[in-house]
């Protein structure tokens, strides 16, 4: 009888566990994945005028935000009711578009991009300004109905590798910042939403807690993000990416773009080519060779 | 305007525990760092021991600002961006400082970043070099030279900061940390701090355990790292590691297979210590990402078309089971004789 009782006990707290998180869905419907579309690693990388080269042909979406993607797909589908957004949203020229395609691919449902001749030249604080001036205006879209709840990035973009923006868009916003997430968990009662990660930062095991809004950035080691099926990739090549403008977002071009940049890449030049690598072949005396090497160099 | 004198670094002093009992190496490569732009001081949240504070004279600190942060915080939160990044802005104004020093890791950079934001400062993350441009004094704000390596290591970019003050996250392994020609007093002085009451609670913090007698990963001058060639036996890798009193990393890949905790690249740890030894590793672009910076690259690998081996200074091509032991065993003799 005991193992009856301990599944009648289970049940209840499943159930009341799937109460609360009905409770959430008036809470939490909208969320807004800020995305980048960076060079890939495996191209030939540059800089020109101190900017890097976006080559098109040579781009994709930033693998980390993948990650990004995943988790709000994740987050809506273990939501009861289908009334849920993911938008996405990019601060770059049109070539970012196959970032965006690929998002909804995945699933997204709205892209953004952010284009403005005034936003070339952005530092982190321009980019943050301009992001979070998007989320702004999705946040009061039809009379503020249904705000956003969670922006969702990567831990990194694999260009410049700052991880700051995150950071930076919760501060413009004024919200909870929660990054570098391995996990993540969202529970809900009628006075609203908890998030809770759990994080591995520097030298420290962590699990964080803040109420909605908040600013979440996952590590790709949160999920594994999906494969698109052939629908959505069918559906992504016809979907609409609305353009808005840096007056669109009520933003002072003063503040934003290289007028408002307080740092400025005066130099970039690829670094000088490592001398010839020295080969050893292990035929017994390998690891002395190694060892002499070091010695040698003082590295010892 | 006025002239610049002297300029004043800050230099911000981490430390895990509420009392600060010893003083990174990371952080004493920013105060020698610190003290070719000017003169330095350190903030901190915690109370520093007197070693601490004789470390901090030998490499010719003055003021040690110690945060008093509201006694409603708990603390747990500490720790917050948010809160970190109310101390540095608030230490930053009260000594009227030039330039902020922040060792570079995932909490400092975003600690720096948002204190940047609240003071209105351009912001440079991963440095790897710093200078002023022409001579201190000569204007202000006098523009401030940045290094940085991108593109793992392939470009050097240099930027430059016309704020004042300037904030600034440095990579470890910039500059060999090196005591004052003169010493100083270190002086502590309460710096109170208002903070907001945080939006994120802590739940559970656990600070990791260290391996016993190994340096820290990020700020080792030797690191040794084994990949998927090790077949999850790190147990050669430690050994070299050992006989050169080395950190020990992997790759990705090892550590999704359970091999090892944590791992080198450009989403994990960034090193760039005197000497990178990689074994087993063939050097996918997210390894490099995260170790070409190092200044001596050596690899061990069966496989001599691996990508690392044309990324190397020297190279083994054999069996690493075989190679690391020797190696260990010839360094271990090597010191025994120099000793």
């Amino acid at each position: 009888m005991p193992n009856i009782v301990a599944y009648v006990v289970r049940q209840r707290d499943h159930l009341a566990q799937r109460a609360a998180h009905q409770r959430v869905v008036s809470v939490l419907v909208r969320i807004v994945v800020l995305l980048k579309y960076v060079p890939d690693i495996s191209s030939d990388r540059r800089f020109e005028e101190g900017r890097v080269v976006r080559d098109p042909a040579a781009g994709s979406l930033n693998e980390l935000d993948e990650h990004a993607v995943e988790a709000a797909l994740r987050i809506v589908e273990s939501q009861p009711g289908g009334d849920h957004e993911v938008v996405a949203v990019t601060l770059a020229p049109a070539t970012a578009d196959i970032a965006l395609r690929k998002a909804y691919q995945m699933g997204v449902h709205r892209g953004v991009r952010v284009t403005d001749d005034a936003l070339a030249g952005s530092d982190y604080f321009g980019t943050a300004a301009a992001l979070a001036a998007a989320v702004r205006r999705l946040d009061a879209e039809n009379g503020a109905v249904r705000p956003v709840d969670l922006v969702i990035t990567g831990m990194a973009a694999l260009d410049g590798l700052g991880s700051v923006v995150p950071a930076l868009v919760a501060e413009e916003l004024g919200w909870a910042q929660l990054t570098l997430a391995k996990s993540v968990a969202l529970d809900g009662d009628a006075r609203g939403a908890t998030l809770t990660i759990t994080r591995e930062v520097d030298d420290a095991h962590e699990t964080l807690a803040a109420p909605l809004p908040a600013v979440l950035s996952v590590t790709d080691t949160a999920n594994s993000p999906r494969y698109p099926n052939f629908k959505l990739i069918m559906a992504a090549r016809s979907k609409a990416i609305e353009e808005w403008s840096a007056a669109d977002l009520g933003l002072d071009p003063a503040t934003v773009g290289l007028a408002g940049a307080r740092t400025v890449t005066v130099e970039a030049a690829p670094s000088p080519a490592r001398p010839e690598v020295q080969v050893v072949v292990d035929k017994g005396e390998g690891g002395k060779a190694l060892a002499e090497f070091l010695i040698r160099n003082d590295l010892v | 305007m006025t002239i610049r004198t002297r300029p004043t670094v800050l230099v911000f002093l981490d430390s895990p525990q509420r009392t600060v009992e010893t003083v990174r190496p990371a952080v004493l490569e920013l105060i020698t760092l610190g003290r070719t732009l000017g003169r330095v001081d350190v903030v901190t949240l915690g109370a520093p021991t007197v070693e601490v504070l004789a470390t901090l004279g030998a490499y010719g600190v003055h003021l040690v600002h110690q945060a008093q942060v509201p006694t409603s915080l708990p603390e747990s939160s500490y720790r917050l961006t948010s809160v970190l990044a109310s101390v540095l802005a608030t230490a930053v104004r009260r000594n009227d400082a030039d330039v902020l020093l922040v060792p570079s890791s995932f909490a400092g950079k975003e600690a720096a970043a948002v204190a940047a934001a609240r003071l209105g400062s351009g912001l440079v993350v991963d440095a790897s070099s710093l200078a002023w441009t022409g001579e201190p004094g000569a204007g202000d704000p006098a523009p401030l030279r940045l290094g940085k390596r991108v593109f793992a290591g392939t470009w050097t970019t240099v930027s430059t900061v016309a704020s004042d003050p300037a904030v600034v996250t440095v990579r470890a392994n910039t500059v060999v940390a090196e005591p004052a020609a003169v010493a100083t007093e270190a002086v502590v002085e309460p710096l109170p701090v208002e903070v907001e009451a945080p939006r994120v609670t802590v739940v559970e913090r656990t600070l990791k355990e260290r391996a016993a007698g190994r340096p820290q990963l990020e700020e080792a001058a030797i690191v040794v790292a084994g990949g998927r060639g090790t077949n999850g036996d790190f147990g050669p890798v430690d050994d070299l590691a050992d006989a050169l009193g080395a950190a020990v990393g992997a790759t990705r890949d090892a550590v999704f297979e359970g091999w090892f905790d944590r791992y080198i690249g450009q989403t994990g740890v960034t090193v760039a210590p005197r000497l990178y030894i990689g074994a087993g590793i063939s050097g996918a672009p997210h390894h490099r990402g995260g170790m070409q910076a190092s200044q001596v690259i050596v690899s061990v690998n069966n496989d001599p078309e691996a990508p690392i081996v044309e990324q190397s200074d020297f190279a083994v091509v054999g069996d690493l089971a075989d190679v690391l032991p020797q190696a260990a065993a010839a360094i271990r003799e090597h010191k025994a004789a120099r000793a």
